[in-house]
């Protein structure tokens, strides 16, 4: 168990790499503190298994340092920074019994039989693998095979940390809820330093106690599922996490507003003076929670958008509204018992909620 | 499941029997009929039940036939497959590399066997070639026309580079199936070099080595051509194989009787062998599944 510093991090797969478009990892600082149970969320090809890497030392970064509570362990191999992990897809040593599978890491370590046996069945048990311990385990299914794997990342209980990437994908939904509790509860019992990646945000927000969310190589933000969902420091956060996401228009500003699409929407005096110094291209985001709409001749006011309803999903516990005004799409999550009536209504931003982005980053 | 009766299908497998009967079958009852008769011209022809074969099997120049053609088979198999899987080892997994490894590995295996068997006849001479040359250079006597131990040793030697190869491309191939991230989780793991081997890249290669054993046990107890060109099973009866002493007895002596019925107790010997390693190798990966 140990506190992860990430400095002046970067890693690119090319010798000699010149664009930022080279990077697989873009330059960061990052603290994974010790008993944290992180979750690492993000696109496909945004660099979190490089990351993962890295950490356990399969790779070692072109640039800057991985410190395990303080030492520098960034050219130590991986068995030398004591650390688990467990990949995608299912790594078993086929001629070997599930037993000899789970112990295989303890008895590479010269750790005596006693111990070995104890900390074999006890994780055997957490994982429900105690009736198959002598089958060999070749002829298991691909979830027994990786519920073996997922044993092997956490048989070890002096690790640094766990490092889990995808390790769910090729299980079965109930079972992956089960196995995901049954993390949880390790977590909650040892307190080891565990760094889970997924694509799933629902897996992701259930798993950890901080996510942190990737994009293009770079940590964009680092919080709490709430400070994601109500904060989100980067548009493909606010797209990425909620269901559906953060609505993101381009904007511009003008006489004391945001205007989208020639409507002007009100802003606070926080956005005006954060946005005075940005030069980037300028975005607007709102969550679809956070959006009013009414309809059946609702008064337009002086903050309202007339738009068109163009659909309604009713999905039971909420509606999802599918609204348009000029080129714009605007989602907005209704109540399950708020109506829709007519094909037309009245939007309102609250300014509370209305977000600022340029060129991606948050600005207010 | 119902499953639909229809005895129709078994005419699909007819023409197969056809192929296999013309190919197979057919050729070998000729042996058989050899086998059981005394054949003087179609017309002379005497049923003599087992004698033939009781006149072979208690024949002591076969069984040193038998003895120097095991023992040169065991040979065989103990240096090409693991010097096969160590080389494969060492391949480049990436990179120009690979190609030209494949390329060089390939070149013996393309070479005609009494090509191979002319050219070591005279890389191994003392007087001509460049191999009999140097190591009669490094004081040792060495010719194999003369000496039954250099006959024996080169026979092995040529047989090793002619076929190392093949066992060679069949591990590298098997290799190359493992998936990288079964090397990660070894180091993770903190699995020794030896580990890896033992319980990664060899259960991978396990069910191409079966087959790389089996075709090199049967190609090297049948060896003919290569000795035939290199030696002609001497010097006095070093490297006589069976095959050698087969041709021997029906082409030299044309004892067709005595010739037929070892080329079928030959055949059972072969079949017998390989039918056991397979089995019991399958049985041993399959122990512990249920
Ligand atoms: N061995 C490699 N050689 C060269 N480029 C690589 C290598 N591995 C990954 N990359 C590149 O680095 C970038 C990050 O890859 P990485 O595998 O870390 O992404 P990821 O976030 O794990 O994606 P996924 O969710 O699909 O697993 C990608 O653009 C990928 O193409
Ligand atoms: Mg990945």
């Amino acid at each position: 168990m140990a506190r992860i510093d990430l400095k002046s991090l970067a890693h690119s797969y090319f010798p000699d790499p010149k664009t930022d478009e080279d990077y697989a990892l873009r330059r960061m600082e990052h603290v994974w503190e010790d008993g944290g149970a992180y979750a690492l969320l993000g696109p496909s090809g945004c660099g979190k298994t490089t990351l993962l890497n890295i950490i356990s030392g399969l790779l070692t970064p072109s640039h800057g340092q991985v410190l395990f509570d303080g030492k520098d362990v960034t050219s130590l191999a991986p068995e030398e920074r004591n650390i688990a992990q467990v990949f995608q897809f299912p790594v078993i040593y086929d001629t070997m019994t599930v037993y000899d599978n789970l112990a295989f890491p303890l008895r590479n370590r010269g750790i005596d039989e006693k111990r070995v046996d104890a900390r074999v069945r006890e994780i055997a048990g957490m994982l429900d693998l105690n009736g198959k311990l002598k089958q060999k385990a070749r002829g298991l299914g691909a979830d027994e095979k990786q519920t073996i794997s997922l044993g092997r990342g956490l048989v070890r209980d002096d690790v640094s940390a766990i490092l889990f990437d995808e390790p769910l994908t090729v299980i079965d939904p109930h079972l992956k809820w089960v196995l995901r509790r049954k993390l949880k509860e390790i977590h909650n019992k040892l307190r080891p330093t565990m760094v889970y990646v997924t694509h799933d945000q629902v897996e992701a927000l259930t798993f950890a106690d901080k996510v942190v969310v990737m994009y293009g190589g770079k940590v964009v933000q680092l919080g709490t599922p709430q400070e994601l969902f109500e904060n989100p420091a980067h548009t493909f956060v606010g797209y990425f996490i909620g269901s559906p996401g953060m609505n993101i228009m381009d904007c511009k500003i003008d006489d004391g507003a945001a205007w989208v699409d020639g409507q002007r929407i009100g802003l606070s005096n926080r956005h005006l003076e954060a946005v005075s110094k940005q030069t980037g291209k300028l975005e607007l985001g709102i969550r679809p929670e956070f959006l009013t709409l009414e309809t059946g001749n609702a008064d337009k006011g002086s903050d309202g958008i007339e738009v068109n309803i163009t659909k309604v999903e009713d999905l039971g516990q909420f509606k999802i509204a599918t609204t348009r005004f000029g080129t714009s799409e605007i989602k907005v999550k209704l109540g399950e018992d708020e109506q829709v009536v007519g094909q037309s209504g009245i939007l309102r931003f609250v300014p509370e909620w209305t977000k600022l982005y340029a060129d991606s980053q948050l600005v207010a | 499941m119902n499953k639909i009766t229809n005895n129709k299908a078994w005419f699909l497998v007819l023409p197969v029997f056809f192929i296999v009967a013309i190919s197979a079958i057919i050729p070998l009852m000729t042996v058989v009929n050899y086998s059981v008769q005394d054949i003087f011209d179609p017309q002379t022809r005497f049923f003599v039940g087992t004698e033939w074969f009781e006149q072979v099997l208690g024949d002591s120049r076969l069984h040193d036939a038998l003895l120097r053609q095991i023992f040169y088979t065991l040979s065989v198999l103990f240096i090409e497959i693991p010097l096969g899987i160590a080389v494969a080892l060492t391949l480049p997994r990436k990179g120009w590399g690979v190609s030209a490894s494949m390329v060089l590995l390939a070149l013996p295996l393309l070479i005609p066997w009494n090509v191979v068997g002319t050219i070591w006849q005279i890389f191994g001479r003392a007087d001509i070639g460049l191999g009999g040359y140097v190591i009669n250079l490094m004081g040792i006597d060495y010719n194999y026309a003369q000496n039954p131990m250099d006959a024996w040793l080169t026979v092995l030697v040529m047989d090793v580079w002619h076929w190392t190869s093949l066992i060679v491309l069949l591990c590298y191939a098997g290799l190359r199936s493992i998936p990288d991230a079964y090397y990660q989780a070894a180091k993770i793991d903190g699995a020794s070099r030896w580990a890896v081997f033992r319980f990664i890249q060899l259960p991978k290669m396990q069910s191409v080595l079966v087959i790389g054993v089996l075709l090199r046990f049967m190609d090297s107890f049948m060896i003919y051509t290569e000795p035939f060109v290199l030696t002609g099973g001497g010097p006095g009866n070093a490297t006589t194989f069976l095959s050698q002493f087969l041709t021997r007895m029906a082409v030299g002596q044309f004892d067709l009787g005595p010739a037929a019925a070892f080329s079928l107790v030959y055949f059972l010997i072969i079949l017998l062998v390989c039918w056991v390693f397979y089995t019991v190798v399958m049985n041993a990966g399959k122990q512990g599944e249920q």
